[in-house]
């Protein structure tokens, strides 16, 4: 293969890599901007959008497509169901301490892990793609549908920002952000925020796994990469900054496809952890983080 | 009984009474008698319940219980009734090794057998040699009669990768190209696969041309894929873990309805998963490696039914209550044969406890032939006491119409080797 199509390959795989990763690390950073929370389980809500998607394609009789676009929909729904109670049973009663809330989400990790082995088992299942139309250049074949997660991400993206800058909601969320103590002094109730904001952030890893699922396949143990490479994003995006994030997931991402080609996925991994290590020496609250 | 002295009649009512209490008695304390005379052998079992190894752990544990079944209505082993004890590994080998622990210390196992992944037998060997108890491993990798391991370890179920790979490589060679590129696991199952593929196939005058070494835990292949030489006559391809039906997929979309080479998988690529799958359609007329045909082939005798029946597998490979379950067919077989020769080892050695594990062993190194049979369904196998391997026929399968249909065997001679160990020689 040349030079041309070799490049044209990596830079595809890194497409839909970075689109993956920005949907799942913007959750993990609205939830650490907003509610200072580290969340150490938002692998697992990822792991839980696939299964729950699995349940409903298995459940719906007909063309594959009907499945899917109904997992869409009432995956992210039920994640972000159970995230809203995980915040109102568990984070609320330890007052969203940090510290505390980093050790109450590993055992929440373990706890939805542990669930997912207990009620789907330890086989992995796969989910059939909506469609399964191929792109074939004259060097490789590529699937349509990955193209279609890279659309599909960039809309749910725009509609977060526009969410996120548009709506009384989001600015209700941007409020707390800035000030806890000062936006409930104006009457925001911001108990029901934090419980929303952690049902949204959990909710996008929803939809990312739900868009994944079809190209690799439900498995309980699928929240491993996702959270490392989230919290990777992240901290060199600058935690909170969701600019930052974006920013950062296309460049793990697509770093990512091109190194793993030319050279070895390991080298693509040692590289990201090295930029990790580099921003967190040089410059600690991330490249479009603000000054704490 | 004697008559009524003062009527001269039956039995009185009270000495009827007496003699039915003094019979249930007895029949209560019987049971117990025999318990003691008869304690059920406990054989404890490794195994990958969950895990990158669970799709594989699911069916050796069905295999099991079906061939314990077999074994218990029979009679048992030597007269004695068989429990086994299951206990879960997470097909890791830090693990692995604390479940042969628990299950030798805590459970009082007569023995160990079951696993298959290499890295968990790897991990898990050296305490069973520690323990001094029999270790019966059911995992294909060239460990064993590498001689790597000890005594106690021994492989009496299912052939090794190096000698299934010998059995193989000359048909690979006639039959569809000498321009090799490999792509396999990165680790030891991996390795034996690159070094014993690579060595004979040079010995058919052929090449491997590339080795691409892919991490067992990956979950996205494509990118791997660019490596494969463009002269690739054809691709090798063995594949383990969870991800395994995302890397064939790949591979899928990669050539798409361009040109290909030729295929050669060994079935692990595709344990457990549905041929049927969207998206594997482009496997038609491809090659695959199978230990034991999944399809029910047309020349399938009788004890290859019995034991299809046995295990509650369909005539595609499928379980008869599941259509979407498919078997690991290719391997499970392993479990069932390993269960017959631990009973067969039992009754030649007079084993009667733990004391004489030793014997077993020894009993187990003095076996030989072992004919097509309701015990060993998968074929015949000739067992070599020094290496402590098996050796038995392959079968090379082509995807015709969707199912994997039988186009060439090996004969147990196609695999043999020079051995490369004598255990019997190692102390206890």
């Amino acid at each position: 293969m040349g030079f041309g199509p070799f490049l044209l390959l990596a830079l595809l795989e890194g497409t839909v890599a970075a689109a993956v990763l920005a949907l799942t690390a913007v959750g993990l950073s609205l939830v650490f901007g907003v509610m200072r929370v580290v969340n150490v389980a938002h692998g697992e809500f990822f792991m839980l959008g696939a299964v729950v998607a699995w349940f409903v394609a298995a459940a719906v009789p007909g063309h594959a497509a009907m499945g899917f676009m109904l997992a869409l929909v009432v995956a992210p729904l039920v994640v972000a169901g159970v995230a809203a109670l995980a915040d109102w049973l568990v984070l609320k009663r330890l007052n969203y301490d940090p510290e505390a809330t980093i050790v109450a989400t590993i055992g929440l990790l373990y706890i939805l892990q542990q669930s997912a082995l207990t009620f789907f088992g330890p086989t992995p299942r796969p989910v059939e793609a909506p469609f399964t139309w191929r792109i074939q250049t004259p060097w490789f074949g590529y699937s349509g549908y990955k193209l279609f997660v890279v659309l599909a991400a960039i809309a749910i993206l725009l509609a977060v920002w526009a969410f996120m800058t548009r709506t009384r909601a989001g600015l209700v969320m941007r409020a707390t952000q800035v000030d806890r103590q000062t936006a409930r002094a104006f009457g925001i109730n911001v108990d029901r925020v934090y419980a929303g904001t952690f049902a949204l952030g959990a909710g996008l890893a929803a939809v990312a796994a739900v868009l994944v699922v079809p190209v690799s396949q439900a498995h309980y143990l699928m929240g491993g990469d996702p959270l490392l490479l989230s919290f990777i994003v992240v901290i060199i995006g600058g935690l909170g900054s969701l600019r930052g994030t974006l920013v950062a997931a296309l460049v793990i991402g697509l770093g990512d496809g091109v190194i793993s080609m030319f050279f070895s996925p390991t080298l693509a991994k040692i590289i990201a952890t090295l930029l990790v290590a580099l921003v967190l020496v040089f410059r600690p609250q991330g490249l479009f983080g603000a000054k704490a | 009984m004697t008559t009524n002295d003062l009527t001269g009649q039956g039995p009185s009512r009270r000495m009827v009474l007496t003699g039915m209490g003094a019979g249930l008695l007895a029949s209560a304390a019987m049971p117990a008698v025999v318990w003691a005379q008869g304690a059920p052998i406990k054989l404890g079992f490794q195994l990958h319940r969950t895990g990158i190894g669970a799709a594989y752990g699911h069916w050796y544990e069905r295999t099991a219980q079906a061939a314990l079944k077999v074994v218990n209505d029979a009679g048992g082993i030597a007269g004695r009734p068989v429990e086994i004890i299951f206990e879960d590994d997470g097909t890791d080998p830090a693990r692995g090794a604390e479940v042969v622990d628990k299950l030798v210390n805590q459970h009082g196992v007569d023995m160990v057998f079951g696993p298959l992944f290499s890295h968990v037998v790897m991990g898990s060997a050296p305490r069973a040699g520690e323990l001094k108890v029999p270790y019966l491993v059911c995992s294909e990798g060239y460990h064993v009669a590498s001689g790597a391991l000890n005594r106690w370890t021994l492989q009496p179920g299912i052939t090794d990768v190096r000698s299934q790979i010998a059995s193989m490589a000359p048909w690979v060679a006639a039959n569809l190209g000498k321009k090799v590129t490999m792509v396999y696991p990165d680790y030891a199952f991996g390795y034996d696969h690159r070094d014993f593929f690579t060595a004979a196939i040079a010995a058919q005058g052929g090449e491997v041309i590339a080795q691409i070494a892919i991490p067992p835990t990956e979950t996205t292949f494509t990118r791997y894929l660019p490596q494969i030489p463009a002269e690739t006559e054809v691709l090798y391809h063995v594949m383990v873990g969870p991800a395994v039906l995302t890397f064939v997929k790949e591979l899928g979309e990669f050539y798409g309805t361009g040109p290909k080479p030729q295929l050669f998988g060994f079935i692990d690529s595709l344990e457990a998963v549905d041929f049927a799958t969207p998206g594997l359609e482009f496997l038609e007329g491809t090659h695959f490696w199978e230990a034991h045909n999944r399809v029910k082939q047309a020349d399938a005798g009788e004890f290859e039914t019995a034991y299809r029946a046995a295990v509650g597998v369909d005539d595609n490979g499928a379980s008869v209550s599941d259509a979407a379950d498919v078997a690991t067919y290719s391997h499970m077989f392993s479990v069932w044969e390993t269960l017959f020769v631990i009973k067969a080892g039992i009754e030649a050695s007079g084993y009667a406890g733990p004391a004489d594990r030793q014997k077993f062993v020894e009993a187990l190194e003095a076996m030989t032939d072992m004919p097509l049979s309701a015990e060993h369904p998968q074929g015949a196998k000739r067992f070599n006491g020094k290496t402590h391997q098996v050796f038995g026929v392959q079968n090379i399968s082509q995807v015709q119409g969707g199912k994997l249909m039988r186009v060439h065997q090996t004969t147990i001679e196609d695999g043999l080797y020079d051995d490369a160990v004598d255990y019997t020689t190692m102390a206890f």
